[in-house]
């Protein structure tokens, strides 16, 4: 009896293990638009709206964890404000939050009008999920395939660029961010015309980027803005449109060598991101 | 048969609920400049609870619907997951261990082997990603935290699963015998 249930045990086990390896060498090698990749779309097209309704409901308890680390930075006057806080809890969290997705939703007002990037066709949507994984910089927005969504689309945030879309149902759509290490995005420094490729400086590191492949005696200065550049290939067209802000520089590694590393901090905060943009429409005139 | 139908059905929605939360919630609060990871400790809670099996499957099926939810490439978090799920449960089947460090430091034991094992595979993969220090301090943050959550964690499982374990006669049957003598003091 005991001995059937250890063969038992081992063979179940075995099962699983080797259903893993085939899971990962079929969709190691299989093409975009392959199998296991449809049932992964199909999947979230049934997941996504749990995920979006669970994401609206805990919304308040995100917003009651910031809350709460706000109230620890201001530890002075806790003493003093806590039976206002108590009894005004539920109505500070929820203008708060309302006054953040207002700011929010303001300044990407603001800078679709600064950068004209009406005519892209910006479509709002909301970050509904975080990748908790630090291999993978990625975030899943509430817009899919039926907003008009498809893969390639750039993605930008109150600040600059985010992203772009990576994978997309009907209801939902995965968000590549430029921190991710499978990101590059052709940028160039705004002042002095230097070309290069913005990518990630490493894995889980959501606060610096590098802008490799710069010419080596290029002048680059601490501060400078990154921007995309667009391009003027008509071969391999960037899938981004151009001046849209990316980050600043903070440190040069090597300057003026063959191997110089420019660093620079993205402009929006891509661990805090509530609400993005994305732009569906290409246009050919400014490539 | 019965009592097996409600421990699965009470499994699936523990796993639904797990992966759910990790995603739209947890993974957002970020502390320390790290996040929790409750999908390690619920798989490891569930094998200690349920046994080696229950724990193999159940983190096959949570890997899968996290590799499927997240689009990663499917089957490393299974792989990983069903090792954490069937290694917790053979150190209940085998050691029937009590007590409250067993969570506690099997929580850092099933974190650090998650990350560092998930590591590995994508090293494998020949995932062309550079590795900084950050990693290794969010990889420390994440087993901190996880440590400080693996109580509750292991209590709200346990009081989620309880009503649907079987009574397990050859666990109160060796407690009963292991208690008063050690082996070589029987042995006299």
């Amino acid at each position: 009896m005991y001995d059937k249930s250890v063969r038992r045990r081992r063979a179940v086990l075995g099962l699983l293990v080797v259903s893993c390896l085939i899971l990962l060498t079929a969709y190691f090698g299989e093409s975009a638009g392959g199998g296991l990749r449809s049932i992964q779309r199909g999947f979230n097209e049934v997941i996504s709206p749990i995920q979006e309704g669970a994401s609206t409901a805990l919304k308040p308890a995100r917003d009651l964890v910031g809350w709460f680390g706000d109230t620890l930075d201001a530890k002075g006057d806790v003493e003093q404000l806590r039976n206002e806080r108590d009894a005004l809890r539920q109505e500070v969290v929820a203008n708060e939050a309302a006054a953040r997705e207002n700011a929010e939703l303001r300044a990407q007002l603001e800078m679709n009008q600064a950068l004209g990037l009406g005519d892209y066709g910006p479509k709002g949507a909301r970050v509904i999920n975080y990748d908790p994984s630090v291999w993978y910089a990625r975030v899943g927005i509430d817009k899919g395939s039926s907003d008009g969504l498809r893969p390639g689309m750039p993605v930008v945030a109150s600040g600059g660029l985010v992203g772009r879309i990576d994978e997309v149902t009907r209801g939902s759509a995965q968000v590549t961010l430029i921190t991710d290490h499978t990101s590059g995005v052709p940028a160039r420094t705004n002042r002095r015309d230097v070309q290069g490729v913005v990518e990630s400086s490493g894995a889980g590191n959501p606060n610096d980027l590098v802008l490799n492949y710069t010419p080596p005696r290029s002048v680059v200065r601490v501060d400078d803005r990154i921007v995309t550049s667009g391009t003027n290939s008509t071969r391999f067209e960037s899938l981004f449109p151009p001046n849209l802000p990316i980050g600043r520089v903070t440190r040069i590694e090597d300057q003026g060598s063959d191997s110089q590393e420019i660093h620079l901090r993205p402009f929006v905060d891509l661990r805090g991101l509530e609400f993005v943009q994305v732009l569906t429409t290409v246009n050919d005139g400014d490539r | 048969m019965n009592e097996h139908r409600h421990l699965q059905l009470r499994l699936s929605l523990l796993g639904l609920v797990c992966v759910i939360l990790q995603i739209t919630l947890v993974s957002q609060l970020r502390i320390a400049g790290g996040i929790a990871d409750l999908v390690p400790l619920v798989v490891l809670a569930v094998g200690l609870l349920c046994g080696a099996m229950s724990g193999a499957v159940f983190g096959f099926v949570v890997g899968f619907f996290l590799d499927v939810a997240l689009f990663h490439t499917l089957g490393i978090s299974s792989l990983l997951l069903l090792t954490i799920g069937y290694v917790a449960g053979r150190v209940r089947d085998a050691r029937d261990p009590e007590g409250a460090f067993v969570p506690l430091f099997g929580a850092a034991v099933a974190t650090l082997a998650w990350v560092l094992g998930y590591a590995i595979i994508q090293f494998l993969l020949d995932v062309e990603a550079p590795v900084s220090g950050v990693i290794l301090r969010q990889t420390l943050v994440t087993t901190l935290l996880n440590m400080l959550l693996a109580l509750p964690v292991y209590a709200l499982v346990r009081s989620w699963l309880v009503p649907a374990l079987p009574a397990d006669p050859r666990r109160r049957r060796r407690r009963a015998t292991t208690t008063s003598l050690s082996p070589l003091q029987r042995a006299r």
